[in-house]
């Protein structure tokens, strides 16, 4: 290659590169920016910003940040040098979104959401637990001004799904699910009778153990007393705790769980499912689209895991699911409240829960919803959500017990080992956090 | 053994016969490991030909019908014609960053003399080491500094540079190796130093430049990560971006997501292909020994 | 010192001063960040930072012993990586070095796995070890081991092995690729003279070949270090790092720490912990093999 070829190489580069520069272009007052994840909805919203300009002739922009770690990651990074556009979302647990608060990045909507309008306010139209994910109760642990930071654009719960064909393939009633422990474990008893394998759940990823763990920690103790562990005063080596812990001992030896589920990843154990190799299975509503596109034919019901005790209710994880914030520090804040109002009103609602087979935020788009739909959104009612406790648990404790779970369910510890363990864990945090506040 | 064949017609016979069978076995496993290579990629192409509901149920060599439309729907859905330009302008301008910054530095560590060689040397080594996990926020930050967010030339220096530890370290070990005298005698002739190296030296080390070339471009070409922090507008965004369309948050549509990873993976193996003739012609053909 | 001397020495210095300029702006800053940021207790978000000096590091060496387990999990894939899979590697350059019929072939389709993306990957592994449907098992059960099959994934004895083997499998591509240019350098006339001589192919390999190569095997075996203890998305793709803690690794921790808990500054002092072990292994390799040169 000859000087002059290299020469030639570099302007050239140069040229390419700078044509590049010159993107940064003044946004104006009417066009909104939005940062989104959901690849899946990528088209739907293109389609609903396309509505909203010729309706109030506001642009907005949908930007794609896919998958949800980097999204997170790039709202963390942006934060940091206040480039965060009009819209976006705090992906993570609720502390996070009280530092993004706290950081001044996240405007309150409580005024917008409360203001009366024909048709009542914007609140009344959101089903009852959507908002509660983004709020905060007076006197909260992080001391944030009572408000609703946020608004969801669906709602989800996370619950037990059952195979009908294979329910009455095992000679089982399909439209009588287990309400109760001992049932469950007698009908999965009856299942591998005729050679059908169990329960199929995600639990390489921990937040579904912790999902379950939770439901169950819940219906024995009560909240007050599941709330009071987390508070440090109740220990993990209590009774109730080591029950909770044994259910999943119990998983494991009647050889209920799926032989490999407790490292699956969710696509491996929605195949599992979709594909009939298991009669129940542990998922949240986002889980009908799923297997819709997989097994067109799935014939399965929604329930409640079934009850350890009666004497409190059984709640699910759930509510409010993907939720979206408005720049404090936006100029175009009110064009993007006004964005988000409409968004999450009823037409549009519907038409991002048809789309996506998604539960709609919006109480009034339930409309014509599939019968497993229906069933789910039936019980939004029994849900809660770690972003609804009063207090939270420290995530160093919390993955702890989760990766001890996984331990019993591969039979290398027992439930009382793991209550120990992770009682231990719980009292090195505390004792940090004692330190921390002289 | 040569005693036992005394004659020396049945002496080539027996070295052929025992060139055929060696040259079988070892081609029995060259094909075998060939074979694990091959199936995901097998695998990847009949999916790419199945629909959602067949991808994990029918288990066929081929499937009876495929959908070959399903390259068609890739391609537009995921917008690969734009996406296709972008990458291709990045990963020339990386690769050629790289191979040139990365071989005029392993040639100077190797051959030239400056003040804190060797220390600059394990320094930068060094970088490979370190996985900054947090450095994400701060490579922000610094980008937003230089007002280098959302341009193309802020998503290729920070790609040149986090290939130049590997470039460096890769080419000074080809070049600390290569014979010394043709340069001397070019010296000689009263040739500069960036003479030697262009023309020289580079030539000589065109095995490893090929090979430091393959990594780069299969790095640049799979990049998505720092596209998603660096870059905002869509007209800016590499072929990557174009897979995250069938991968949604739950849903992720197996076919097409296939199709797109044949698509994108086929110009790599191209190039490969391509650049794998200067790993064979390597030192030999240029003939410079002694 | 003399003009041309200077003159010499700045001409010299030309050369690194690109990859000097680059690595100064964008390694640099973003390494100091890290390490400033380690000895905080920022959550990655807030505004507000509280120095904890060394406090984290502390922890760390003294309270995590997770970590250390992590460390030790790459450790043993390292060690399998390093053996089987560049051993693995080096035969197979050495066979496609050779004048063989479709050597071409063969060396485009080695470098297959490193080029193919980890969704296919993590799809095909996760089918291969399934406990029920997997292909491993099945292949077991038709050559009458069925005693063997198990979930290999989520088996505690087998879940790091069952790993290792992904990655090793995914890997063998880079070494391969690398000892080829490297065997490839090698002189041809060596060869013939050695033959000429009557020299087998082992004494061959031994006395010319291997010499030669030692500065090959020592970058390869270095970028092999590096490259599988900071394995981390083939352990998301199949195991997420467990059962239990069986298969995490050190980034699959620091990356936890950073996201799932919120403790950037603490993820910060993993990293840098981490770092300089690598950094240290590599200085340790480097120094043997210049003793290993010398001899």
């Amino acid at each position: 290659m000859s000087y002059v070829c290299v020469r030639g190489f570099i302007i050239l580069l140069f040229v390419v590169l700078v044509s590049g520069c010159g993107s940064l272009d003044k946004k104006d007052l009417n066009t909104v920016t939005v940062w989104h994840w959901m690849s899946d909805r990528e088209s739907v919203f293109q389609a609903l910003a396309n509505r909203f300009e010729n309706e109030t002739h506001i642009k907005v922009k949908f930007e794609l940040y896919a998958p949800s770690e980097s999204y997170a990651q790039k709202v963390k990074a942006a934060a940091q040098t206040d480039t965060l556009p009009d819209i976006f979302a705090v992906l993570g647990e609720k502390r996070d979104l009280a530092s993004f608060i706290k950081s001044g990045a996240v405007a309150d909507l409580t005024g917008a959401l409360n203001k009366p309008e024909d048709g009542g306010t914007w609140k009344s139209q959101f089903f009852e637990k959507a908002l509660a994910v983004n709020e905060f109760l007076p006197d909260n642990e992080y001391g944030i001004k009572a408000g609703i930071y946020g608004v969801s654009i669906d709602v989800a719960a996370i619950q037990m799904l059952y195979n009908r064909k294979l329910y009455r393939k095992a000679g089982l009633d399909p439209d009588k699910p287990p309400q109760t422990w001992e049932e469950f474990l007698e009908h999965c008893k009856t299942l591998k009778e005729n050679g059908i394998p169990c329960f199929v759940g995600y639990f390489g990823e921990i937040w579904a153990i912790d999902a379950l763990a939770s439901n169950y920690a819940m219906n024995l103790m009560g909240e007050d007393k599941y709330f009071k562990t987390f508070e440090g005063k109740v220990p993990y080596t209590d009774p109730d705790w080591v029950r909770v812990l044994s259910l999943f001992k119990e998983l494991a030896d009647e050889r209920i769980l799926v032989d490999g589920a407790v490292t699956m990843v969710s696509k491996s154990a929605e195949q599992t499912f979709a594909n009939e190799r298991a009669a129940y299975t542990f998922n949240g509503s986002w889980c009908v689209h799923v297997y819709k596109g997989m097994n067109p034919d799935l014939d399965y019901g929604a329930m409640l895991p079934p009850r350890l005790s009666k004497e409190h209710p059984m709640k699910v994880w759930g509510g409010g699911a993907s939720s979206f914030v408005v720049n404090d520090q936006s100029f175009r804040r009110a064009n993007a409240i006004q964005f988000l109002k409409w968004l999450t009103k009823e037409k549009q609602q519907s038409t991002l829960a048809a789309e996506t087979e998604n539960l709609p935020a919006n109480k009034k788009s339930l409309g014509k919803l599939s019968k497993v739909l229906a069933e789910f959104a039936d019980d939004i009612r029994y849900t809660t959500h770690p972003n609804v406790f009063p207090v939270h648990e420290d995530p160093e404790v919390t993955v702890a017990l989760d990766k001890g779970i996984q331990s019993i369910l591969i039979g290398e510890k027992t439930p009382e080992q793991i209550a120990q363990a992770v009682q231990r864990v719980k009292e090195k945090v505390m004792k940090k956090s004692h330190q921390g506040q002289p | 053994m040569k005693d036992i064949f005394v004659s020396p017609g049945s002496e080539v016979n027996y070295e052929i016969a025992k060139k055929t069978t060696a040259s079988f076995f070892i081609h029995a496993l060259l094909i075998l490991v060939s074979l694990t290579c091959l199936f995901p990629l097998w695998w990847a192409f009949a999916s790419s030909l199945k629909t959602q509901q067949t991808v994990f149920t029918d288990l066929s060599f081929f499937p009876k019908h495929p959908h070959w439309e399903n390259y068609a729907a890739a391609w537009t859905q995921a917008d690969f014609g734009l996406y296709f330009l972008n990458s291709l302008i990045y990963t020339t301008a990386v690769v050629a960053g790289v191979l040139f910054i990365a071989s005029l530095g392993a040639y100077a560590f190797s051959r030239l003399r400056f003040p804190g060689k060797n220390i600059l040397f394990l320094v930068i080594i060094s970088t490979m080491m370190i996985p900054i996990p947090g450095s994400f926020i701060a490579l922000y930050v610094l980008l937003n500094k230089l007002h280098l967010i959302n341009t193309r030339l802020g998503y290729i220096l920070p790609q040149i540079n986090g290939q130049l530890a590997l470039g460096i370290f890769l080419l000074k070990t080809f070049f600390d190796d290569l014979p010394k005298e043709l340069e001397d005698s070019a010296r000689m002739d009263g040739c500069g130093r960036f003479r030697i190296y262009w023309n020289i030296a580079l030539p000589l080390a065109r095995p490893a430049i090929a090979v430091l070339a393959i990594f780069t471009i299969l790095a640049v070409w799979n990049e998505y990560l720092l596209a998603m922090l660096v870059l905002g507008d869509k007209s800016l965004m590499p072929l990557q971006r174009g897979l995250m369309v069938f991968q949604g948050a739950h849903v992720t549509q197996y076919p097409l997501l296939m199709a797109g990873i044949v698509i994108t993976v086929l110009p790599v193996l191209a190039v490969y292909l391509a650049l794998q003739k200067y790993i064979i012609k390597g030192i030999t053909t240029a003939a410079v020994q002694g | 010192m003399s003009y041309f001397k200077a003159r010499k020495i700045i001409g010299d210095t030309i050369f690194i001063l690109p990859a000097f300029l680059l690595f100064f702006t964008f390694s640099l800053y973003p390494f100091f960040k890290v390490f400033e940021l380690s000895a905080t207790d920022w959550d990655g978000i807030s505004r507000s930072v509280q120095w904890v000096g060394l406090a984290n590091f502390k922890d760390l060496l003294t309270e995590n012993p997770t970590f250390w387990l992590s460390m030790r999990n790459a450790f043993y894939i390292t060690f399998l990586a390093l053996t089987a899979q560049n051993l693995a590697a080096l035969f197979l350059a050495w066979l496609c070095d050779r004048d063989i019929k479709g050597g071409n072939v063969y060396r485009v389709i080695f470098y297959l796995p490193p080029v193919l993306s980890g969704i296919v990957v993590g799809l095909i592994w996760n089918w291969i070890y399934d406990g029920n449907y997997g292909l491993l098992n099945h292949f077991l059960s038709f050559i009458g081991l069925g005693d063997l099959s198990r979930a290999w994934l989520s088996n505690r004895k087998t879940a790091l092995t069952a790993v290792a083997v992904i990655h090793m499998w995914k890997g063998f591509g880079w070494g391969f690729v690398i000892l080829l240019a490297g065997l490839q350098s090698i002189p041809r006339e060596l060869y013939e003279a050695a033959r000429v001589d009557g020299a087998n192919g082992w004494v061959v390999f031994k006395n010319i070949t291997a010499p030669l190569m030692i500065p090959v095997f020592i970058l390869v075996s270095i970028l092999t270090i590096l490259g599988t203890m900071q394995i981390f998305d083939i352990i998301i793709a199949t195991t997420g790092g467990g059962p239990g803690y069986h298969t995490e690794v050190p980034i699959t921790r620091i990356v936890s720490t950073m996201i799932a808990s919120s403790q950037f500054g603490y993820a910060c002092a993993m990293g840098v912990l981490f770092g300089l072990i690598l950094l240290a292994l590599s200085m340790i390799q480097i120094q043997v093999s210049k003793r290993v040169r010398q001899v």
